[in-house]
């Protein structure tokens, strides 16, 4: 019959209208639908029904560990050490080549000291490919998950210098948590083959 | 340092190709690594051959490469035979290295596909043609000064041969990006002999004349009648990206088109050889955006063919997965997109993105980024994937993704509309899909199957059960319903893979950040959603690629719209367009 599959294709629409509404139901109040405590609910895979998008900024996804955006570099909240020993690994790897790396040397002694004097990641440039911080050996720089970085002031904002990477390992563990336990085996292995 | 002489061994000749060379005798000598390099006068008369009586009618690849220590230009043909299957013949002409008078035979009027890669080939290398119908400029725009991917020519941020840039490193001082620009503004022309308002450039006449109305040719009816050539973009063409088609017409009747593309040109092949080669992973993401984990893969296999390395189980697994979700993915984008093209404003392509964002959750889980992924790595994967991912994998790939084909269908395959605007619009003849190179969907749609997860099957394709969808009538909804069983053979494959996932190491040796890349040449192409994705690599041994070229699926594809517009109407060309499922940063690189 001419006509079918137009209110075939009608009743799919329909039912994804019905759908918002079925959820407006679930979330009878406004106030409840945009608690983040509902979003696992409203995103997840098996409840996701409806309109299921994000009202951003209102409302904000919980990020996966492992999503990355900016590097940033760690140093230890109780003693200050920074991680980074400019070995320039991050720098090399890097494919559109946004870190740049002074290397500091012991005014006295002149040989070269591990933290790098300046450290610049050009975030205009930077690609968020994530190859600095899987190939840091130092676990000394990571993937950041902050992704509001708009900004009016190109040069002073998105050239971060390295007092504005540096950031305490607290907050890397935070946003990795299954990266504290990690890092310490790594450690372990480490010393262990140093000891041998 | 002491000069390495490498002499590289020459190949062993197939059975095929001593055929050839007894019957051409000198005509053809052995290559390099692969393949026969054919003498230049005789290079049509042994194409011609090839095609007709070793059956290879398929012009996969043809791409040049600037050997400069050795003084010349190379051309590289992959041709496959579709009936049989397996693996290409690859084969090579050769030109002076000599600035302005590089000329090899065009291969067009035996492989129609030929028509835009010489274009390209001679856009970047500038090497002629010569029996070209149509040699222009392809990519670059029509005012661009040298030849880009010859191996003297400098971009303009220029900085050093190769990646990593020493400037960076210990002494890695931060200059902006825009006062390393070696021209200061970005161009090479002279502005005191270059003048905008008054320049109209050769090839802009070329386009035209190449497309220009015969006058007075008349409608047949004793009316005299003139046909219009109209621009349709930059930008338009329902708007997948900036393109433009130049399109004469006769009434709303198409008579001629022309596709101008080269808008979003970047030279992603120059990147390339500047980086090394585990920096063109991330890069490759921006090739086609919509599927980078299947770029990914292309691009793995061919350096990992040069490495002779194999990833783990595991690892083939999960890369198979992640494939072929892209896969479903992007059909689903497609049915969205098509119908969007036909007038449908938005409102199925936001169904149709609802599965798509549960995939690319995934994708952000595994990878780290929704869509530029990154995830491939020489033998493994950057990391591996958690239970999370596998339990939500399973939901999606048992429950929710059938589900959601059905949807798609119970919305577009009946519709009455959607069947008055594409059964019988814009057809691509079996013989034309061939010979034009047409890959993916866009072939199997003209009656042709083809797969290169069956004709020559990579990574673990030969485990899995699952059968090839072809269409008759090669039309758009043809195209449309291909894609629509394919979601459903993915969604197969899937189930398969997920039932057979097994555990175990993802990485084969050490994960290094320096690569080391045997010398060799190689081309590993996959099936890609749109189609059959290449990668020619080149190495010279060593850690930056000396030539990398991306066959890419949807620029060849776009071979095929003149024939599928030509005879129809206006508003029927914007929907072949869409039936093509062209990606804009695949186009133009």
């Amino acid at each position: 019959m001419y006509g079918l599959g137009i209110a075939k294709g009608m009743w799919v629409t329909f039912t994804h209208f019905v759908d918002t509404y079925v959820q407006d139901a679930q979330y009878l109040f406004r106030s409840a639908k945009y608690r983040s405590s509902r979003l696992p609910e409203r995103q997840g895979p098996k409840t996701a029904r409806g309109l299921f998008t994000v009202e951003y900024p209102r409302e904000k996804l919980q990020m996966t560990e492992n999503y990355r955006n900016i590097p940033f570099l760690v140093y230890n909240s109780t003693t200050g050490q920074e991680r980074c020993t400019s070995c320039g690994i991050c720098a090399k790897v890097c494919p559109p080549q946004c870190i740049w790396i002074v290397r500091g040397s012991d005014p006295e002694t002149k040989r070269p000291k591990p933290e790098p004097v300046e450290f610049t990641i050009d975030a205009t440039i930077c690609m968020s490919c994530g190859y600095c911080a899987e190939f840091c050996p130092f676990d000394a720089i990571k993937m950041d998950q902050n992704y509001e970085m708009g900004t009016y002031d190109r040069w002073n904002d998105l050239v971060l210098t390295k007092d504005r990477l540096m950031k305490p390992d607290t907050y890397h563990y935070q946003i990795h948590p299954s990266a504290k336990d990690a890092e310490a085996a790594n450690i372990a292995k480490s010393e262990k083959a140093k000891n041998r | 340092m002491a000069e390495k002489i490498v002499t590289a061994p020459l190949a062993q000749l197939t059975p095929e190709m001593v055929l050839l060379k007894e019957r051409f005798g000198d005509a053809i000598q052995p290559a390099e690594y692969e393949g026969i390099v054919i003498a230049n006068d005789r290079l049509l008369e042994v194409a011609q051959a090839i095609r007709d009586d070793l059956g290879y009618d398929y012009l996969s690849s043809l791409t040049g490469v600037d050997y400069f220590d050795k003084g010349y230009f190379e051309t590289v043909y992959h041709a496959y035979s579709l009936a049989r299957g397996g693996g290409p013949l690859v084969f090579k002409a050769r030109t002076p290295r000599d600035a302005n008078a590089a000329e090899i035979p065009s291969v067009v009027s035996i492989w129609g596909s030929a028509e835009f890669q010489e274009r390209e080939a001679y856009d970047m290398f500038g090497i002629r043609y010569t029996g070209h119908p149509d040699l222009r400029r392809i990519l670059t725009w029509e005012g661009f000064a040298g030849y880009p991917l010859r191996k003297d020519w400098k971009e303009a941020y220029y900085e050093q041969d190769h990646k990593p840039f020493d400037s960076r490193w210990p002494g890695g001082h931060h200059v902006p990006a825009e006062e390393r620009v070696q021209f200061h503004d970005n161009v090479t022309v002279s502005s005191e002999t270059f003048n905008v308002e008054s320049f109209t450039p050769e090839a802009e006449q070329l386009l035209y004349s190449g497309i220009i109305p015969i006058p007075g040719s008349g409608n047949g009816h004793g009316l005299h009648t003139d046909s219009v050539v109209v621009n349709l973009g930059p930008q338009h063409p329902s708007t997948h990206g900036v393109f433009r088609l130049v399109v004469r017409l006769s009434g709303e009747t198409v008579e001629d088109l022309k596709p101008v593309m080269g808008y979003l040109h970047r030279n992603h092949e120059k990147i390339g050889e500047r980086n090394t080669f585990s920096q063109n992973m991330p890069f490759t993401d921006r090739l086609d955006y919509l599927c980078s984990m299947s770029n990914n893969f292309g691009y793995a296999l061919a350096v990992e063919k040069l490495m002779a390395v194999k990833p783990p189980e595991r690892t083939e697994y999960i890369r198979v997965i992640m494939a072929e979700l892209t896969r479903v993915m992007n059909h689903l984008a497609f049915c969205g997109f098509l119908t969007n093209e036909m007038g449908a404003f938005f409102t199925p392509f936001i169904y149709a993105f609802e599965e798509r964002e549960l995939i690319l959750d995934l994708f952000e889980m595994a990878s780290g980024s929704r869509m530029m992924c990154n995830y491939f790595r020489f033998g493994g994967l950057a990391r591996d994937i958690s239970d999370e991912f596998v339990q939500r994998l399973r939901h999606l790939v048992f429950e929710r993704l059938p589900q959601k084909t059905d949807e798609m269908e119970n919305l577009i395959t009946t519709n009455e509309i959607v069947r008055a605007r594409a059964i019988g619009v814009a057809v691509l003849p079996r013989a034309a899909a061939i010979s034009l190179g047409a890959a993916g969907p866009l072939l199997r749609a003209s009656g042709v199957p083809y797969d290169v997860r069956k004709a020559e099957p990579y990574s673990i394709y030969d485990r899995f059960d699952f059968d090839l969808v072809t269409g008759t009538n090669g039309d758009v909804y043809d195209r449309y319903l291909v894609r629509i069983g394919e979601i459903r053979q993915s969604i197969r494959i899937l189930k398969q893979a997920l039932e057979q996932l097994p555990v175990g190491e993802i990485q084969t040796g050490k994960k290094a950040y320096q690569t080391r890349v045997p010398a060799g040449q190689a081309y590993g192409r996959v099936e890609a959603p749109k189609g059959e994705l290449g990668f020619y690599v080149v190495s010279d041994g060593s850690p930056n690629p000396y030539r990398y070229h991306v066959r890419a699926t949807c620029f060849i594809n776009l071979g095929s719209l003149a024939t599928m517009a030509r005879g129809g109407k206006l508003a029927d060309a914007i929907i072949g367009l869409g039936s093509i499922d062209t990606t804009m940063g695949e186009v133009d690189r």
